[in-house]
């Protein structure tokens, strides 16, 4: 971010230079297109631009069922991704220091929730409380949400794990540290980073969460996925528009935050 | 891998008290985590395989016993009970998850081989960022975002009467939406991030000085492309085209938005099993159990050619 410019600014043109600049365009046009339209100034929503107005963000405010709904998701996602930080973080530390008969199988199950499809881990959660008979309420959502939550933490603390001088806690222990004091004192302020950044991960992921969620949650709670789901698909409506606009610039925070995150804790690895 | 030995300080002596403070570690790793992955993924998934053997079982009502009927009702045309629709219906599934996939790689290579090979370094990582940013927001306002440009007073049919008034002809509208070109849109659009994503990762260690002494040696941009490029990345190649098939086969958000009902994919279908007007849990277990199979047998290809390296960075 110097104050002199870029000697060379000018870039060659090549056919996959542009396609990439077109492929950006598919990727974003969509997005800024759904910004655009939730300013406009309609009765209902029409392709036809009929000026500037934040009528629809105000209806959102009023929306006490929406409101609702993201107050439950919010919940859902702060238990289980709270959590499943601590639960996860041991699991990635245990798999590094471990090793037992069974542990690859371990390791195998601990990816499955980033692999199988989410609607057959929905069903069969569904089916699983079913059969315990276990009443579906805000709590189950929270359970089935931690499955997935704790094998995002833990791969993204695990990746972290493997790229750490792993004399450090041997260090700590041969200067007379127990092993309690070299994991919060040494390996937790050198994990702090992929934590955090998988716990974001983990929390977009439940914020996100549709068909889980819709599969766990019963009568009891209506988190916003649920929600959004239900009401766009009878077709468009300017106020989701609106929802977009803010979910999507809140996760896309997020998502920086994290980024930023992992670029730090790779520049400072090397 | 670093296999300490946990607890060294254990007295000796007491082997008994010693081996149980060495368990005691692990198990309060792995425990909970173990646990946890047990009640909630591991006997769920083993019961709706048990499930998935009990014919037409229905909630709260009675059972005829085991048996293979689900399955043979999706799969044995000679079956009486054989709809020949559910078969349609995984068919239908594996093609857009294989047509998702095309396109992805076609339209993704070029990009991470830009990102990878060509754009300014500075910026590289930024702009990689960029590209897979909006895999951050959620997939049903993502497909929602399409819904407007789509449908048949969207912007897309908008564009074309512009296009159309301009040159002085009337071009036919369309209804895009609830079609599968829609869904295939929509796939693309959901699952490109990943590609790119996992080919800059396999063409970022792509060694350039192959690339200029095929050049050195008289070889056609093609040739290199073909004989050192394609190669080089190949494993990349398998892990990105294997892991958009496994995302794509198992997605419901985008085919229920942009889909119609002609649209009907495995993971609708299993949806309606179980929330829908149906209720087959039995036949819902199946299905369900076909598309693991389906997204096992990806993975496990996936572990067997592709490049695991740039999947872990993803």
């Amino acid at each position: 971010m110097g104050l002199t410019p870029p000697k060379r600014l000018r870039l060659p043109f090549t056919w996959q230079g542009a396609l990439t600049v077109v492929m950006y365009g598919f990727m974003y046009i969509p997005i800024v297109v759904l910004g655009v339209y939730s300013f406009n100034d309609s009765n209902r929503y029409t392709s036809v631009w009929q000026g500037f107005s934040l009528r629809w963000y105000e209806a959102l405010m009023q929306d006490a069922r929406l409101l609702g709904a993201l107050q439950d998701t919010l919940f859902v996602a702060i238990v289980a991704v709270g959590i499943s930080a601590v639960v996860g973080t041991l699991m990635a530390l245990g798999l590094a220091k471990y090793s037992f008969p069974g542990k690859s199988l371990y390791q195998g199950v601990s990816y499955l929730p980033l692999i199988i499809p989410d609607i057959a881990i929905a069903v069969a959660t569904l089916v699983f409380l079913a059969s315990m008979a276990i009443p579906l309420s805000i709590w189950t959502i929270i359970a089935a949400h931690m499955v997935f939550c704790l094998a995002y933490i833990a791969v993204v603390v695990s990746s972290r794990l493997n790229g750490l001088d792993p004399n450090l806690e041997e260090a700590a222990l041969d200067l007379g540290a127990n092993p309690v004091q070299a994991l919060v004192k040494v390996l937790l302020p050198e994990l702090m980073p992929a934590i955090v950044s998988g716990c974001l991960l983990a929390f977009v992921l439940s914020i996100d969460d549709l068909l889980i969620s819709s599969f766990t949650a019963g009568g009891g709670a209506n988190p916003l996925p649920i929600e959004i789901f239900s009401r766009i698909r009878t077709g468009v409506k300017p106020d989701m528009n609106a929802l977009s606009v803010l979910l999507i610039l809140s996760s896309g925070m997020i998502a920086a935050l994290s980024e930023y995150l992992r670029y730090k804790g790779e520049t400072s690895q090397r | 891998m670093t296999a300490t030995e946990p607890e060294t300080q254990a007295p000796k002596s007491h082997s008994w008290v010693g081996r149980l403070r060495s368990g005691l570690g692990p198990l309060a790793l792995l425990g909970p985590s173990g646990l946890w992955l047990a009640l909630f993924l591991v006997i769920p998934t083993l019961l709706i395989l048990d499930i998935s053997l009990v014919p037409g079982l229905r909630p709260g009502e009675p059972t005829a016993g085991y048996g293979l009927g689900n399955y043979s009702q999706v799969f044995n045309p000679w079956d009486a009970n054989f709809i020949f629709v559910y078969l349609q219906v995984i068919g239908r599934s594996l093609y857009y998850a294989i047509a998702t996939t095309v396109s992805c790689l076609l339209l993704g290579f070029p990009a991470a081989y830009w990102l990878a090979l060509m754009a300014p370094k500075r910026w590289r990582n930024l702009l990689v960022v960029a590209f897979v940013l909006p895999l951050w927001t959620s997939s049903l306002l993502r497909s929602y975002a399409w819904i407007s440009l789509l449908r048949p007073s969207g912007l897309i049919n908008s564009f074309i009467n512009w296009i159309g008034d301009a040159v002085g002809v009337t071009l036919p509208n369309q209804n895009w939406l609830y079609t599968s070109t829609a869904v295939l849109i929509g796939l693309t659009y959901n699952f490109l991030p990943y590609m790119v994503l996992i080919l800059y990762a396999s063409l970022e260690k792509l060694d350039q000085s192959l690339l200029e002494a095929a050049a050195d040696l008289g070889a056609k941009p093609s040739q290199t492309f073909l004989k050192v490029t394609v190669p080089q990345t190949l494993p990349g190649i398998a892990a990105g085209c294997l892991l958009v098939f496994i995302t794509s086969m198992g997605d419901f958000v985008v085919p229920t938005l942009l889909g119609g009902a002609s649209s009907m994919t495995i993971s609708r279908l299993i949806y309606n099993q179980f929330l829908g007007i149906t209720r087959n849990w039995g036949l819902g277990s199946a299905l369900s159990m076909v598309l693991i199979l389906a997204v096992s047998i990806a993975i496990a290809l996936l572990l067997k050619y592709g490049d695991r390296d740039s999947v872990a960075e993803t």
